[in-house]
């Protein structure tokens, strides 16, 4: 099993949901977070005074799946988180120990 | 049938006198019912003014951070409970009451008159009695509560300025002195008819006497206070630390806004006459041009400086326009009202990044908006009219030199005492953990309790 992380623009989150369920997956974890990579943040000012707005809101999207599907996983979220403008994110690939589904308790990839 | 002759003969009199007192009476309106107008306007006009709190502590609330937010409402609603006791207590006379010059009365408690009592408390109410009372002009108590509202303005302003790094209670002693003393006293000089009043120095609603003394309180006690931990940093560098809620400081704008054609319009001080209710329309369409004058100017101004118009400066340019025709609302050129507003709101654009340059930390602009602009209101007078400058001068600087002085020495009594600052790692966690133990926003954000 794999965990799928991706950071993508917020705005993206609905698009990449649709088509993860479209390819079968059925759950994912999204939180709202922020960071930066080279697309480096912006100078405003507020009251007379520049401030450096380094950090810019993202959601990190995380999906576990098999490992036969994690190809076609990475390759449909970068599709739908894909707008050509800088800022559109990254797409790690880690691996997991296990998984436990807690209602039922089943394991492995019956958990997923 | 003497008796009906002489009653006739008096009747007929009575008739000759009211007719013949009618001609000029037409132009005065019966006592009883001016009494009535006088003191409603100052009961309703007063009631806008006490709304104005409800505007500084959403505007506050807005420019501060949400660690802050908690303790900026309670620093608000306590300093207006707090204005109104010590105004009761011993305020009001020390400003109104047999004013040498000086000052007035130290007097405990300021209670309806003797004739007002009798009034009311009489089994069945004579002429007399009626008439001693609507002789005063207006209801005692209704002059009481349109003056306290005024003074707790005047406290408010010092909040905003000097959020996010002062002590609660050392805070609300230093309003305790403010609005028991230091703002009756130089009040006492104009409007309780002292020497700057028989100097003809003008201030109709308060430009110099309620937004520069809040003002000079809050510059002392942020150069005593200092500025927040990180504010500014080395070679000149200022660190913003933006509001966390600019539609509450919107709304706070707005009610501020509508509480100061209570302000500018009850200041009139009756309502009993057709050309008492003229001025105070005019005085109401005054105070509208000028905020909007501020308002215009400011965005004016932030957009060729920053090529970006700045919302809490627009904000403040409403204020700065308000303040500004405050001194001098009853201008018959209603036009001269959006140049006197809309100089307040260049000025405040141009003032709030000068204090930073000064590192004189004020959180939301106080400063600006009610020192700045209340001295150009309180010049405008001399300038644009009926006012003498030079008596303007005179009135703005001896209340500058008496508030500077008196607030100094209280805030570094508090300082050298109890201490006005909470510490450094305090600071950082936020007033409203420290202080009150309470989140404004517990949910949301990085409260303890968001989900």
């Amino acid at each position: 099993m794999k965990l799928v992380m991706a950071v993508i623009k917020p705005f993206k989150l609905d698009e990449v949901r649709e088509a993860l369920t479209e390819l079968g997956v059925q759950g994912l974890t999204a939180t709202e977070v922020k960071g930066y990579g080279r697309q480096k943040g912006q100078t405003e000012i507020y009251r007379g005074a520049e401030y450096a707005v380094s950090f810019l809101p993202k959601v990190k999207v995380e999906v576990v799946v098999d490992d036969a599907q994690t190809d076609s996983v990475v390759e449909i979220i970068a599709k739908a988180a894909n707008t050509g403008r800088i800022g559109d994110g990254k797409i790690f690939v880690v691996d997991v120990q296990s998984a436990m589904r807690i209602r039922t308790g089943e394991t492995g990839a019956e958990a997923l | 049938m003497f008796r009906h002759t002489k009653k006739a003969v008096a009747g007929l009199f009575a008739a000759a006198a009211v007719m013949f007192a009618a001609v000029p009476a037409m132009a005065a309106v019966d006592p009883e019912t001016a009494y009535v107008f006088n003191t409603f306007s100052f009961l309703f006009n007063g009631a806008l003014v006490m709304w104005m709190a409800a505007g500084f502590a959403m505007l506050e609330s807005g420019l501060v951070r949400s660690k802050n937010t908690a303790t900026i409402c309670l620093k608000n609603i306590a300093l207006y409970s707090i204005a109104g006791i010590m105004f009761y207590l011993v305020g009001y006379s020390l400003m109104y009451t047999d004013v040498s010059g000086y000052i007035g009365s130290f007097a405990l408690f300021y209670n309806p008159s003797d004739a007002e009592l009798t009034l009311l408390g009489a089994e069945e109410a004579t002429s007399e009695m009626v008439d001693a009372v609507v002789g005063g002009r207006y209801s005692v108590a209704s002059d009481w509560f349109f003056q306290m509202v005024f003074v707790a303005t005047a406290a408010s302003i010092v909040s905003g300025t000097l959020a996010e790094r002062i002590k609660l209670w050392p805070f609300l002693i230093f309003v305790i002195v403010l609005t028991a003393i230091i703002y009756p006293i130089q009040g006492s000089w104009t409007w309780g008819g002292g020497w700057l009043a028989e100097m003809g120095f003008s201030d109709f609603a308060g430009s110099t006497i309620v937004h520069s003394v809040g003002g000079w309180a809050a510059v002392t006690g942020a150069l005593i206070l200092g500025a927040r931990k990180g504010k500014y940093g080395p070679d000149g560098r200022v660190n913003p630390m933006p509001g966390a809620n600019l539609p509450l400081a919107t709304l706070g704008t707005f009610i501020l806004w509508l509480g100061w054609f209570g302000f500018n319009g009850g200041s009139q001080l009756a309502l009993g006459s057709a050309l008492d209710a003229t001025a105070m329309a005019i005085v109401f369409t005054n105070t509208n041009l000028a905020a909007a004058g501020g308002v215009v100017a400011a965005m004016l101004m932030t957009q060729i400086m920053y090529k970006k118009v700045d919302l809490t400066m627009a904000l403040n340019g409403a204020l700065a326009g308000l303040v500004s025709i405050t001194a001098g609302p009853d201008l018959t050129n209603h036009f001269m009202s959006i140049i006197i507003g809309g100089i307040g709101g260049i000025l405040v654009v141009i003032a709030i990044p000068l204090l930073d340059k000064l590192k004189i930390d004020d959180v939301v602009g106080a400063i600006s908006v009610h020192l700045v602009a209340g001295i150009w209101g309180t010049l405008a007078v001399g300038i644009f009219g009926a006012g003498m400058l030079g008596v303007q001068i005179i009135g703005i600087v001896s209340i500058a030199a008496f508030v500077i002085i008196t607030s100094s020495i209280v805030w570094l009594v508090l300082k050298y005492t109890m201490g006005i600052r909470v510490s450094e790692e305090d600071e950082d966690i936020g007033l409203d953990m420290v202080e009150l133990g309470l989140e404004a926003y517990p949910e949301f954000g990085r409260g303890s309790q968001r989900s």
